[in-house]
């Protein structure tokens, strides 16, 4: 059961007294006044210690400590990219058999359309020999520490709740995000910076909008952070104009005097919590620009990514990816909206791999020869796959639900395997099917979370981001 | 079938869960109307009124004594900041502070019940609970014009209007007898739910979808029960069952999602003296005519049957030129636009008929339909639509290769609009000079033209017809295929905005008649009363006859004249979403887990059996609202003295509002609860009633300050044993400072303002598709945030940082979160700043000459309290060394405290830059005080 009260309790017990004395004695002006400060927080009593966002022991020992999700929104053809059909390349240009489309639904076509065959060609990497599409040379170079999953479903085939389904197990808006579930589960290792961070690039903004990195019905805190990829990062994170850093540090301090006089007259733990919460904020200012800054990266780093300074795109969102779960972020989602081919489906599969395929294996090989591999997890995929069936003349296809393909690689998955199979023209999961839930599931336990045991009691029912489905793949763990 | 004995016990256990489930069911005490209880008899000269009786009771239960009463000060400012949501000013303090009388505190209540702030502020927690938002929600995340129905709960709480008359105007206003603007305006509260237009959408879905939030809303707002579990299976742990769900759904399943025309106060009486105007002209008419109905009549007869026989097409969409938009077939051969609107896309339809070859004459009929902006017959934001080009195809069933195009020789409508530029909402990027007009600019074979159909406010939401004569018969013997090719090009540039202009709902027809055909020009309203006898039409649709009659009558042209010229005159009003009555209702299903593709069980309107039963047997919305504050309810009234309770003392005497039932935990005060909802309930549902009572407490007025031991036993303050102490609501966050500054503007009211924001929040990839944001300047920039747009997949960010909810589905208990994101806010937010800058000007020009006055001076306007000697020094510290630091030349003074390298205006005789600038940075650290957004 978790209840407020409850969930109180559990922070407290997570938090060590290292951790407090580190995060509340660093930044104030002077040693003598950190502890004089360290002194009234503790008479503040248990409440005062108060930080949600803590570290805090998983249920279990987790494989992955740290989550990064390359979010495909638009939704990207399986059918060019990973899951090559011969069926579907010999019968292009004539009707899918009716039994497939019983009961069929689509957005925008008439399911009765004919099939459109691959359009890219394919061939076997790695010592497993995945398969792959022409478009992913980089992701070919990696492929033995990938996961790749060809059996996934979902439940949604629009945009928007097909989105937050995949973030939130559920598509109606209102629940809780999978990175604000992680960080309420875990907590977060640094308090320099937000424990969820959430980068867009690409064309669009994403469809679920910032429901997908929502924290539902759970404390606000929890919720990721939209980081803007020039300029500031965080929303307000630079001083105004005309106040330098020095006036700052003074404004604070004073802020923070006035603040203890009032708490030692009022006794209200919540003053010093916000003197804490400004404190943070302090950090933050330094931190998030030092992290921002690749210009420091080396040169082979940037060229394999293909990130240039002073640029937005996916490629330097990968690299700051890397360089917040360095520093401890613990959930990072960069979303690139770009993959809704209902037309021009070949030249925009090519753009969107250019952009997008160097950057996703720079991360896995950076990670790698980092050492950090191992205990991040890397998830590439989108809401939903895209129809075998042609719409417009033949160079578009349709959203489609019933089969598609992601991809997990480090934080414990199984590296160098394919899981699960579409059926002959890659309209249904057949093998092994994944479902959303069965994915999230998965995720939660990398993660040292037991997906049935992670609740929020809200409205009288103790919620889950799993509902109440979500098997373990035990298939993809190492 | 056998069942093994381990099967039985199985059953016989799982029967006993039900049976005690049930009994405790009925037993909850929330499921039991609230009876008044006994007032405790205590002695005690704390005691004001009930509440603190039960509040002393239980503090001697626990052995804890209250509170003394906060300073008077401190006291001001905690009932202003709950009564109205801003801080006193000084001089409001200095008034209550010399106030010596004894009714001094009582005389500040009533002042601040009576202001209309009170209503900005009380007003705002049930926007929550209503789920409030300016735009769609989902992917395309349109804005809508929905500002009336914020406005109309401004004024119910200003003036009172009582909770269950309240209630049933929110679900159920249209429906009451001559209901009023406001009464329609109210029904806006279960139209709040998001709405999903991306491409491919199947409306059916997400109707089904916004009916399960307006479920979930009634559930949390008024009913305080979670019923949505229900939309799938038997409540768990409630004794509500899946089929009672589906019966309260019932009651509201039979609605168009219309949006209407609505009038500010002056254009509605504008609105009524152009309608008495009008009718006094056509009485003058029919005065010096004494036979003017049997010419009327004569008339009639003479054109009910001069129209030729027109064929219904209701031909069949090609899916693939919808553009995403759907074109859902209507049973009568009519044809309904739904769903995500493209801005420009040629519809191609195709209809095979055997019968017909020798087709003389198209017709496309433009209709109303309630689920249209303004009742159609368009989609656009006026309900207008443009046709850029019509064409159609004729092949042979026989020789389908065998194609011909149709060639027009005339077009006529009933309404003949003048040519007119495209309205700037239309823009497409492209320059062209790009119009609409007369039905011929359809055939013209001209993209740039389009036929229209605006005749103007009062009158653009008319259906319409337009005749297209063809150059001769065409069609096929042995069947002929008909493609017709509505192009539908007047949009503007972005399909995410407010920009289609696309037909709404429409029907094709075709005549085989000879001769002339053009478009019959008695408008569709008129004729339909020719079907009605004679005897048994009413007035009303008798004087709509007369009203088109007349103008085809050649000797009144002056004063068909004088009407057409009142017309003129109409104002454009605004829209508001509301509910209207379906002629026929829907059938209501029990769904599969939800599904709505998997219908069972047909379900008649009804109320669950275990809270009171209904009084009538009615079906409507109207009987389900007044069930619902039905005297015998047994949460709702005490759901919203509850959440009363919740914001004043930061939890509620239920913790849960959302959920009265078996799960949640039992009420720190069951008595005063209930006591207090029956006392809202003998005193005509009066919230200010409440109010004044909660405000009046000792309780109330009890000090925040907390000993240790205190805060450890109750740290939550669930015994109320001291006053609340707590972080102001988001929007009171900024109001706050506004105020503090003199910035604030108080106007009540009107459009949503677009407040100040970093502008990539509104273009891609932070928001999917480019919004406008027009940056509000003047006096908007600082209108309270209660009118700030709220767009529902870009929440405002400062608001969002203190825990705003965005209005995606209902929200009774807001999160009170203490962030590092929250100060980056109120210390570098651009408005933030600007307050600084502007409390610093004040200060310098108000507040006396030395340093000494001027700090005393912007602390009370930021605190309302004057500073300890100790505070002041700390705040002179900070004044001196920055002081000496622009001295030194590290701070431009000038760029400090105007944002740019510009000399301050306005600056007060006798003070220099440097003390503006140093003034700045004293009102900026005032501002960022924790006291400054606490309510203490």
């Amino acid at each position: 059961m978790t209840t407020p009260e409850h969930f109180f309790n559990e922070q407290c017990k997570a938090i060590t007294r290292r951790w407090f004395f580190k995060q509340c004695g660093v930044g104030l002006g002077t040693i003598a006044l950190g502890s004089l400060l360290n002194q009234k927080l503790f008479a503040a009593g248990k409440s005062a210690l108060i930080n949600p966002l803590a570290p805090k022991a998983p249920h279990f020992a987790p494989k992955a400590k740290r989550v990064i999700y390359l979010f495909m929104a638009g939704a990207p053809s399986h059918l060019d990219l990973f899951d090559y059909k011969p069926q579907l390349a010999k019968f292009s240009g004539t009707l899918p058999p009716p039994e497939l489309l019983k009961g069929y639904r689509a957005a925008f076509i008439n399911p009765q359309s004919k099939l459109l065959g691959p359009k890219f060609k394919f061939a076997k990497y790695g010592k497993a020999g995945a398969e792959l599409s022409e478009l992913l040379p980089n992701l070919a170079q990696v492929v033995d520490d990938i996961a790749i999953v060809k059996s996934m479903k979902t439940d949604a085939f629009n945009h928007a709740p097909a989105q937050i389904f995949l973030n939130t197990g559920s598509q109606q808006f209102g629940r809780p995000s999978i990175g604000a579930w992680t960080t309420y589960g875990l907590g977060c290792e640094t308090s320099d910076l937000p424990a969820f961070v959430v980068f867009s690039s690409g064309p669009k903004g994403t469809s679920g909008g910032a429901s997908n990195w929502g924290s539902g019905f759970l404390p606000s805190v929890y919720q990721g952070v939209l980081f803007h990829s020039q300029g500031d990062p965080i929303l307000y994170l630079s001083n105004p104009k005309g106040v330098d850093a020095e006036m700052q540090r003074d404004t604070l301090d004073t802020v923070r005097n006035l603040n203890l006089k009032h708490f030692d007259i009022t006794g209200d733990p919540e003053i010093t919590t916000r003197i804490n919460s400004f404190e943070m904020a302090y950090r933050m200012q330094t931190s998030a620009p030092e992290l921002m800054d690749i210009s420091k990266e080396s040169k082979t780093t940037l060229e394999m990514y293909g990130a240039e300074p002073g640029k937005s795109s996916f490629a330097n969102n990968c690299l700051l990816a890397r360089r917040l779960v360095e520093r401890g972020v613990r959930f990072v989602q960069l979303y690139h909206e770009a993959w809704d081919q209902h037309g021009n489906l070949v030249a925009d599969l090519k753009k969107n791999c250019k952009n997008t395929d160097q950057a996703c294996a720079a991360l896995i090989k950076d990670l790698k020869q980092r050492g950090m591999l191992e205990d991040t997890l890397v998830i590439w995929g989108g809401e939903f796959g895209r129809t075998p069936m042609v719409q417009g003349g033949d160079d578009g296809r349709d959203h489609h639900p019933n089969a598609f393909t992601m991809w997990m690689a480090g934080g414990g998955i199984k590296p160098g395997i394919t899981l699960g199979e579409s059926d002959e023209f890659g309209f249904n999961a057949s093998v092994d099917p994944v479902h959303v839930h069965d994915l999230n599931a998965t995720i939660l336990h990398l993660l040292g979370l037991e997906h049935t045991k992670l609740t929020y009691r809200f409205q009288g029912r103790d919620f889950r981001l799993t509902d109440v489905h979500g098997e373990l793949v035990t298939k993809l763990l190492a | 079938m056998r069942i093994s004995p381990a099967g039985c016990w199985l059953i016989v256990a799982f029967a006993l869960v039900l049976s005690s489930r049930a009994e405790r069911a009925t037993n909850h005490w929330a499921f039991r109307a609230p009876v008044r209880p006994a007032v405790p008899q205590l002695k005690d000269r704390w005691i004001r009124n009930p509440i603190d009786a039960f509040v002393l009771q239980r503090l001697q239960k626990e052995k804890l004594k209250p509170s003394p009463e906060a300073d008077k000060t401190t006291l001001l400012r905690r009932l202003s900041l709950d009564s109205i949501g801003l801080p006193p000013s000084i001089a409001e303090v200095d008034a209550f502070l010399t106030d010596k009388s004894k009714d001094a505190y009582d005389k500040q209540i009533e002042r601040l019940l009576a202001s209309p702030h009170y209503g900005e502020r009380w007003g705002r927690h049930w926007l929550d609970a209503a789920r409030y938002a300016d735009s769609d929600g989902y992917e395309k995340d349109k804005r809508r014009m929905v500002w009336f129905y914020r406005d109309y709960v401004i004024n119910a709480f200003n003036r009172d209007l009582p909770y269950n008359q309240f209630v049933i105007e929110q679900l159920a206003g249209d429906e009451l007898p001559n209901a009023t603007q406001d009464q329609i305006v109210a029904t806006g509260f279960l139209r709040n739910s998001m709405i999903n237009e991306e491409g491919g959408v199947d409306p059916e879905q997400f109707r089904m979808e916004a009916m399960f939030d307006r479920m979930d809303c009634i559930g949390k707002s008024v009913l305080g029960l979670t019923i949505q579990c229900a939309q799938c299976h038997n409540h768990k742990f409630d004794p509500l069952t899946q089929e009672e769900y589906y019966r309260m759904f019932a009651f509201i399943n039979n609605d168009y999602d219309a949006q209407r025309v609505v009038y500010k106060p002056d254009e509605l009486m504008k609105v009524e003296n152009l309608r008495t105007a009008m009718a006094k002209i056509e009485d003058g008419l029919k005065a010096k005519t004494a036979d003017w109905q049997a010419r009327m009549a004569k008339w009639e007869d003479s054109v009910t049957t001069n129209q030729p026989n027109w064929i219904t097409l209701a031909p069949r969409i090609e899916d693939i030129s919808t553009g995403g938009q759907k074109y859902l077939m209507q049973k009568d051969g009519s044809i309904l636009a739904q769903g995500y609107a493209p801005t420009k896309h040629t519809a191609i339809f195709w209809s095979t008929n055997n019968t017909i070859s020798n087709v003389t004459a198209f017709q496309i009929e433009l209709l109303n339909d309630g689920n249209l902006p303004c009742n159609g017959p368009g989609r656009s934001f006026k309900g207008t639509c443009a046709l850029t080009e019509f064409r159609v195809e004729v092949a042979s069933v026989l020789a389908r290769t065998n194609v011909s195009k149709v060639k027009f020789t005339s077009a006529t409508s009933d309404y003949e609009q003048p040519e007119r530029e495209l309205e700037p909402n239309f823009y497409d990027k492209s320059d062209r000079h790009r119009v609409t007009g007369p039905a011929k600019y359809a055939i013209d074979g001209n993209g740039d033209t389009a036929w229209g159909i605006d005749a103007g406010a009062g009158r653009r939401n008319q259906p319409r017809k337009a005749v297209f004569q063809c150059e001769k018969p065409m069609g096929y013997a042995g069947g002929t295929i008909f493609e017709l090719y509505l192009e539908q090009n007047h949009g503007g540039w972005n399909s995410d905005e407010l920009m289609n202009n696309n037909l709404g709902r429409f029907r094709v027809s075709v005549t085989t008649n000879a001769g002339p055909i053009v478009a019959d020009p008695v408008p569709k309203p008129v004729r339909d009363i020719f079907a009605i006898p004679h005897q048994r039409r009413t007035p009303r649709q008798v004087a709509t006859i007369f009203s088109y009659w007349r103008t085809t009558v050649p000797e009144w042209k002056e004063a068909n004249d004088k009407i057409e010229w009142l017309w003129k005159d109409w104002p454009n009003g605004e829209t508001a979403f509301a509910l209207i009555a379906r002629e026929n209702p829907r059938d209501t299903h029990i769904l599969t887990r939800g599904d709505f593709l998997k219908p069972q069980k047909e379900v008649t309107p009804g109320v669950p059996a275990f809270l009171h039963p209904m009084k009538s047997n009615g079906s409507t919305r109207l009987d389900f609202a007044n069930w619902l504050v039905d005297r015998r309810s047994p949460t709702t009234a005490r759901v919203i003295v509850n959440r009363l309770w919740q914001s004043y003392f930061g939890t509620g005497l239920v913790a849960t509002p959302e959920d009265f039932g078996t799960r949640a935990e039992a009420p720190s005060h069951p008595e005063l609860l209930d006591w207090l909802a029956c006392e809202l309930m003998d005193n005509n549902w009066s919230l200010k009633h409440i109010h004044r009572l909660i405000l009046n407490s000792s309780t109330y007025r009890q000090s925040s300050r907390v000993t240790p031991e205190l805060r450890d036993r109750d740290p939550n303050n669930r015994l109320l044993a001291r006053g609340p102490r707590l972080r102001v609501d988001g929007e009171i966050v900024r109001d706050i400072a506004l105020a503090a500054s003199g910035l604030l503007t108080t106007n009540i009211g009107g459009p949503s303002v677009y407040s100040p924001a970093p502008a990539f929040l509104f273009q891609p990839p932070a928001s999917y598709a480019p919004f406008e944001w027009p940056e509000a300047t003047g006096p908007d920039r600082y209108r309270r945030a209660i009118y700030t747009f709220r767009r529902r997949s870009t929440p405002f960010p400062a608001l969002q940082a203190f825990d705003t909810p965005n209005g995606d589905y209902s929200c009774v208990r807001r999160m009170r979160s203490n962030t590092p994101l929250q100060a980056l806010t109120t210390l570098n937010e651009p408005m933030f700043m600007e307050c600084a800058q502007a409390l610093a000007l004040r200060t310098l020009a108000e507040g006396g000459k030395t340093d000494d006055s001027r700090i005393s001076y912007a602390f009370r306007r930021t605190l309302g309290r004057l500073p300890a000697p100790d505070e002041k020094s700390e705040l002179l510290g900070l004044l001196k060394r920055q002081q000496q630091r622009i001295a030194d030349g590290w701070i431009n003074p000038n760029e400090l405290s105007t944002g740019k390298n510009e000399k301050p205006e306005n600056l007060p005789a006798g003070t220099t830059p440097t003390q503006l600038a140093v003034y700045t940075v004293i009102s900026r650290a005032l501002l960022n005080l924790d006291e400054t957004i606490t309510k203490e």
